[in-house]
């Protein structure tokens, strides 16, 4: 086998950069300043910003959940009246599903993805900006209910006929419904970003079973979104044309059936916890391997568990209606399906307990995290198997018993891993260091006040507490867990509140990091760091699952003179074009060229952002005006990008 | 397990720039061809498209399923006729193109003219026969939920059928630009898949609102 020539391409001392980069550089830079900012389709750029957007918004919800802790920690207390202690707990849910959790992991995803299957960009790098654009949009609509004092209090799944247009007659659960909807566009877009990415732009070699794990992971996220989403869209656009035109759909008085809106819901509902999930399980079992200096155990189990995990999810759904009186059989066969989960789960929590026992582990800041994870996460599976089984479910029901289930699996074993990611990746995407001596007191901080949170949520739950209530009596027994529930979410907010700090103060002046700080074993860490603008100059190729752990070390490809090949070498990243692959070995089909930056994708998220504030205030012109804005905006984009890549 | 408080784990030795592969390397032999990233892209589109409109046929047996007579509220069931003609006029209207793509395959640009052309007719007609209908509708959207599903499921498809001819307009366009030939005419095979796949779930629709309706 001589097909790897061992001659290695010059080293030359830093700071001198050689012709080939400057002209990399004129081929890829965005625009200086605003501009660039407001254009940009660099799928790091994007990836970024969703991440910062995302944890602003991580940190509202934080604080609106201090606000009903504070509310919460005495008995009769009346700090917040009802009415707003049930705005706060709408939109701390609202926004940790929809605005922080789904998009920080796409966010992870638009960095991360094209990196590790070694590839210059996304597939559809314009309609990339056009998800983030969205995202930001949707945010802001949602938000802004705010400003006009009718904030959504009907929980974050705004069930009929308490959101219908005769009980809630302000404009509250509008911003709620048309926002869903909204914010839709932007998740699928992304999934169908992901999932054409991953099949045609990995770098050659990289067959089925050397995609990395993270990967996968957020191929099954991606697949689930293409088959969940469209059910909320459904269940929030039906109840806004219930609102808005007057229709009957979710009316029990013309025939609706309030129970479809549920089933809706739910039907989303139950795959947007694995939506959330699973990326997160990616990231833990791209840290658990580098920390343990030691390959992934159970590739293939882990790969199948994750689409196991992402079939089943779709037949579980009931389970958040067992207290709504579905049929014995259909309940018994949801409850079943429920417990099923447990076993992929258990699958890949022994393939992570496996791989660590196999190396040597090194508890570094990552590490930690997603130490706290595996323990936290034992804990919400085994609630879940528990809420899972139907005459259980129907005790515990709207009990804090769920609030405390729900807080084990999305804020356990779903935030920790986004903050292990935060501190692994972080190098590669600024470029600088977090300081880990900051990281390991907020771990420390974060992992012991959880369990004062939200471990007494089980005792309240199983004493009777109900959820959702603004405040109670004293003397029921529940007087002292709850105050030691809001002291203990004092403590963890401050525990995020040092990594936050962390974050701030190394974006400028951290330590500058290495390309490789950790060793790692996918692509990402074989360019520098921050990740240079066309990522790759030369695309690797990939024959093995963990390419930068081969004996050694990593191979690239030099460019070809035909169509297939012209891309792969540094003339290719020179003409701002990326290779496309075929087939389930990756072998080079063709030359994809990259589209530069643009304004229109924000000017069709703009106009969306318009129709949704003219359906908001039922204004006919104003949803005209944004409909033919975004409508012309869209044609020009396409017509532009086919001139673009002429 | 070791813990090591502070210190990163060692990156393994390894050279500080990459080897080079040949043309040789086995990973790289060329594969030209394929499906087309774009063709992808409104694949999944139209796989979440059809998801879409399956929730929307599944609220519709929902609400029937719990409803005591059917339509709900004294509304006679939808005439069968007229819109079964249309129907066949809708689905004949996906022939053409994949005679054209066939067509343009060859580098035969008139036929794939033609081809769009009885299309875009064959839709148009289904759509004009669609407001037509609408006109004579016995109910209004606030009625009942019946009715309401009603407007909103044929509705929806209503607008795909829009948006397809619209976009086909486009293709036309194009075509007339003599920007399409036998190497550059993606544009028309993923219309034709838009196209193909607004006439199959009309096969759902019909099915379901119309035809289901006078089965007891």
């Amino acid at each position: 086998m001589t097909a790897v020539e061992e001659v290695r391409p010059d080293v030359r001392p830093e700071g001198e950069p050689r012709a080939e980069e400057e002209r990399l550089a004129a081929a890829w830079e965005d625009p200086p300043g605003l501009i660039g900012f407001f254009t940009t389709v660099d799928h790091k750029r994007i990836g970024v910003r969703y991440i910062v957007t995302a944890f602003v918004l991580f940190a509202l919800a934080g604080l609106m959940a201090l606000g009903m802790r504070a509310q919460l920690a005495r008995p009769d207390e009346h700090l917040v009246g009802p009415q707003a202690y049930n705005e706060l707990f709408t939109m701390h849910g609202t926004i940790m599903i929809f605005l922080f959790n789904t998009p920080v992991l796409a966010g992870f995803g638009n960095y991360l993805l094209p990196l590790m299957l070694g590839t210059r960009d996304m597939a559809f790098p314009r309609l990339n900006a056009f998800s983030y654009w969205i995202f930001l949009g949707a945010s802001t609509f949602m938000l802004s209910s705010a400003l006009v004092g009718q904030v959504p209090a009907t929980g974050w799944f705004a069930y009929v006929p308490l959101t219908g247009p005769q009980f809630a007659t302000d404009r509250a659960v509008d911003f709620w419904g048309l926002g869903v909807v909204f914010i839709g566009i932007s998740t699928t877009a992304g999934a169908i970003n992901f999932l054409v990415t991953a099949q045609k732009l990995r770098a050659p070699g990289m067959a089925l079973h050397r995609i990395p794990l993270f990967v996968w992971s957020i191929l099954a996220m991606a697949l689930m979104v293409v088959f969940a989403v469209p059910a909320v869209t459904l269940a929030a656009g039906l109840l806004e044309l219930d609102r808005l035109a007057g229709m009957a759909i979710f009316d029990p008085q013309l025939g609706g059936q309030v129970l479809l809106y549920q089933h809706l819901f739910w039907f989303w509902g139950h795959p947007e916890v694995y939506i959330l999930f699973l990326p997160a399980v990616g990231m833990v079992s791209s840290i658990i391997p580098i920390a343990s200096r030691e390959r992934h155990a159970g590739y293939l189990w882990v790969v199948t568990a994750f689409l196991a995990i992402a079939f089943i999810s779709f037949g579980v759904w009931v389970h958040h209606m067992f207290a709504t009186g579905v049929p014995a059989q259909a309940a018994g066969l949801f409850s079943a399906a429920s417990l099923v989960i447990a076993l992929p789960s258990g699958v890949l929590y022994f393939c992570w307990i496996a791989t660590m026992l196999l190396g040597r582990v090194r508890f570094t800041v990552p590490m930690l995290f997603c130490a706290g994870f595996l323990g936290i996460f034992l804990a919400g599976g085994i609630t879940g198997v528990m809420v899972a089984v139907l005459p259980f479910d129907v005790q515990v029901t709207d009990s804090y018993f769920i609030v405390a289930h729900f807080h084990y699996v999305l804020n356990g074993a779903v935030v920790f891993p986004i903050f292990a990611a935060v501190y692994h990746w972080f190098p590669k995407m600024i470029g600088r260091e977090l300081s880990a001596r900051l990281g390991r007191w907020s771990f420390w901080i974060m992992v012991i006040s959880f369990q004062f949170t939200f471990f007494p949520m089980h005792v309240l739950g199983l004493l009777g507490m109900p959820r959702r209530i603004y405040t109670y009596e004293g003397g029921l027994g529940w007087d002292t867990l709850n105050l030691v529930v809001s002291i203990g979410g004092a403590v963890f907010g401050l525990g995020v509140l040092l990594t936050l700090v962390n974050v701030a103060w190394s974006w400028r002046r951290g330590a500058p990091a290495p390309a490789d700080p950790w060793g790692g074993d996918t692509l990402e860490w074989s360019v520098a760091s921050p990740t240079p603008e066309w990522n790759f100059a030369a695309i690797p190729v990939v024959d093995d699952v963990s390419p930068l752990w081969v004996e050694g070390g990593p191979v690239v490809a030099a460019g070809g003179e035909d169509e297939a090949t012209r891309s792969l070498g540094v003339e290719g990243a020179e003409a701002r074009t990326t290779p496309i692959t075929r087939g389930l070995e990756a072998r080079p089909a063709g030359t994809m060229p990259i589209p530069g930056p643009t304004w229109l994708p924000l000017c069709v998220a703009a106009g969306i952002f318009v129709v949704a504030f003219g359906a908001l205030y039922r204004s006919i012109p104003v949803l005209v005006v944004g409909a033919a804005a975004g409508i012309a905006a869209l044609v020009w984009w396409l017509w532009r990008t086919e001139e673009d890549l002429r | 397990m070791s813990v090591a408080a502070n210190a990163l784990p060692e990156a393994p030795e390894r050279p500080v720039a990459p080897r080079v592969a040949g043309p040789d390397h086995p990973a790289l032999v060329p594969a030209p061809g394929g499906v087309p990233i774009g063709w992808w892209g409104l694949a999944w589109l139209v796989a979440t498209e059809a998801t879409l409109f399956g929730g929307l046929l599944s609220a519709w047996f929902f609400t029937r399923a719990a409803a005591d007579s059917w339509p709900e509220g004294g509304i006679a069931p939808p005439e069968l006729g007229r819109i079964s003609v249309f129907t066949v006029v809708l689905l004949a209207s996906s022939l053409p193109l994949v005679w054209g793509e066939a067509a343009i395959r060859r580098g035969r640009v008139r036929g794939l003219r033609v081809a769009l052309a009885l299309s875009f007719l064959l839709g148009a007609a289904f759509l004009a026969n669609q407001v037509v209908d609408y006109r004579d509708l016995t109910f209004g959207i606030r009625d009942n939920a019946y009715a309401s599903l009603f407007y909103v499921t044929t509705g929806l498809h209503g607008m795909h059928v829009a948006v397809g001819l619209a976009v086909s307009l486009a293709v036309q366009a194009k075509v007339a630009a003599g920007r399409i030939d036998a190497d550059h005419h993606l544009s028309v095979r993923v219309f034709s898949l838009y196209w193909h796949f607004v006439d199959v779930v009309w096969i759902a629709v019909f099915s379901s609102l119309y035809l289901s309706t006078h089965v007891r």
